[in-house]
């Protein structure tokens, strides 16, 4: 299978690049529309700054190829930022237009409590996950981040609580994503990579 | 459901070598940074530090190395640092596998910094590091591996740093650094207070009874500790599950 790390800038891509190593998953970075469209599964890291994530997105070429896969029925898993990026905007780059997955909008988390959402957390799951299959249910995960989606309708399979109720994972056909940081969560984190890589080897 | 607090170990390293000393000083060989970060890797810790405490400039390229060494070794978040002074410097130390980045002296110069780094690499990728030590009534920051004395308030400080972009206080009492005397309390509590951002506490960790402390009293997010865990004094689980038992939530690992 043809695994894909889309290669835009993004901090955290040699990271699930180790961690798939660790599983014994090979992949590639593709940084092409050309190398986008060759590919089995896609994943999107992402740490930092919304409006930068979709720029750099948009100089390479990479938004409507990006789309084209998940239409084609490509899986695609977004980490963290790449959560934030598959909604249709966010608070933290007002204008800038996201890939329009979700038609929802990424807000600020309310500064109730600390911010950054900033260490490991536990989830609360309130539908079927293919993500969260085999990971016990007080596993805690890595966040690092102060905006999130409050609601992605019935796509939210499992939510966090930190100064608000947020999505944590978000499942809908082809498309997976998580808040957390997979590739930074220890042995929980290992298993919900391994879940996708397995999903995506599944053709439907 | 809550956010665990974290236990973070921390590799005070010369660039390439673990180095402990007391109070900054008197510093001696304690290992390999790889090895170190892959035995607490495995034995839960939460996040893992590296710092560079010579952090001369003809050796920034072995120090990259390092980073580079012990992320390969961790599935778990890395912050590193040490004579960051500029934004390039930060992105060198991101690119080698950290995911947070320290700052300290240079942020005290030129504040801005913060305001830079966190414009390029975000809040949640910027740790203010403030060394602190008890001066009459009040805390002074310390500079040099806490040998120059800035005038600044520590408690002030921090809340301008966080006004400026830094996303974490890493907070180390010069006072109890490495005297294994208890964290100092009244210092983390009152940074606690004053700021929204997570505060990571340090200097003078010794038994799950100082981790207890610190966090019910101190009111830290998360506590950072180097010699009694390389020196396994303490074990990291058995340590997570006092601190369970004692109704402080923890990461439970293994």
């Amino acid at each position: 299978m043809n695994i894909a790390l889309v290669e835009y800038g993004a901090g955290n891509l040699p990271s699930v690049e180790r961690a798939l190593t660790r599983l014994g998953v090979e992949s590639r970075r593709a940084s092409t529309p050309e190398m986008l469209a060759s590919c089995d599964a896609l994943i999107l890291p992402g740490v930092g700054h919304f409006g930068a994530l979709m720029r750099s997105l948009t100089e390479r070429s990479l938004v409507k190829p990006l789309r084209d896969a998940v239409a084609s029925g490509v899986p695609l898993l977004g980490i963290c930022l790449g959560l934030q990026a598959m909604f249709a905007a966010s608070d933290e780059a007002i204008g800038d237009a996201g890939l329009g997955l979700f038609p929802q909008n990424v807000s600020a988390l309310p500064p109730t409590g600390r911010l950054p959402h900033m260490g490991w957390n536990q989830l609360r799951r309130v539908r079927h996950s293919v993500l969260l299959e085999g990971v016990p249910q007080d596993a805690y995960f890595y966040f690092a981040h102060s905006y999130a989606a409050l609601d992605a309708g019935e796509a939210a399979v499992a939510l966090c609580d930190h100064s608000a109720s947020f999505v944590a994972v978000l499942e809908q056909e082809n498309v997976f994503a998580a808040q957390f940081h997979p590739e930074k969560s220890g042995p929980a984190g290992a298993q919900v990579l391994s879940n996708f890589v397995r999903r995506a080897g599944k053709k439907q | 459901m809550s956010l665990a607090h974290r236990i973070i170990p921390c590799l005070d390293t010369d660039g390439e070598r673990v180095v402990k000393g007391v109070q900054f000083v008197n510093l001696r060989d304690a290992g390999d940074p790889a090895a170190l970060a892959a035995r607490y890797n495995i034995e839960g810790a939460d996040e893992l530090v590296v710092l560079d405490i010579a952090a001369s400039r003809d050796h920034r390229p072995t120090f990259l190395e390092t980073i580079r060494r012990v992320a390969a070794e961790l599935a778990i978040p890395l912050t590193a640092g040490g004579g960051v002074a500029t934004v390039d410097e930060g992105r060198a130390i991101l690119r080698a596998g950290a995911d947070k980045l320290t700052v300290n002296t240079a942020a005290i110069r030129r504040p801005e910094l913060l305001t830079s780094l966190a414009a390029e690499f975000g809040s949640q990728a910027v740790v203010l590091a403030i060394d602190a030590k008890r001066v009459g009534d009040h805390w002074e920051a310390f500079v040099r591996g806490g040998s120059v004395p800035t005038g600044l308030d520590a408690v002030a400080w921090a809340r301008q740093g966080v006004e400026c972009g830094a996303g974490e206080i890493l907070i180390t009492s010069m006072d109890r650094d490495g005297m294994r005397s208890g964290f100092d309390c009244a210092l983390t509590a009152a940074i606690s207070r004053v700021v929204n951002v997570p505060v990571i506490a340090s200097g003078g960790a010794d038994a799950p009874e100082t981790f207890l402390e610190v966090f019910r009293e101190g009111r830290a997010d998360a506590a950072l500790a180097a010699s009694i865990f390389h020196d396994r004094i303490q074990g990291l689980g058995e340590l997570k599950r006092y601190l369970g038992e004692h109704g402080i939530s923890v990461r439970q690992t293994g």
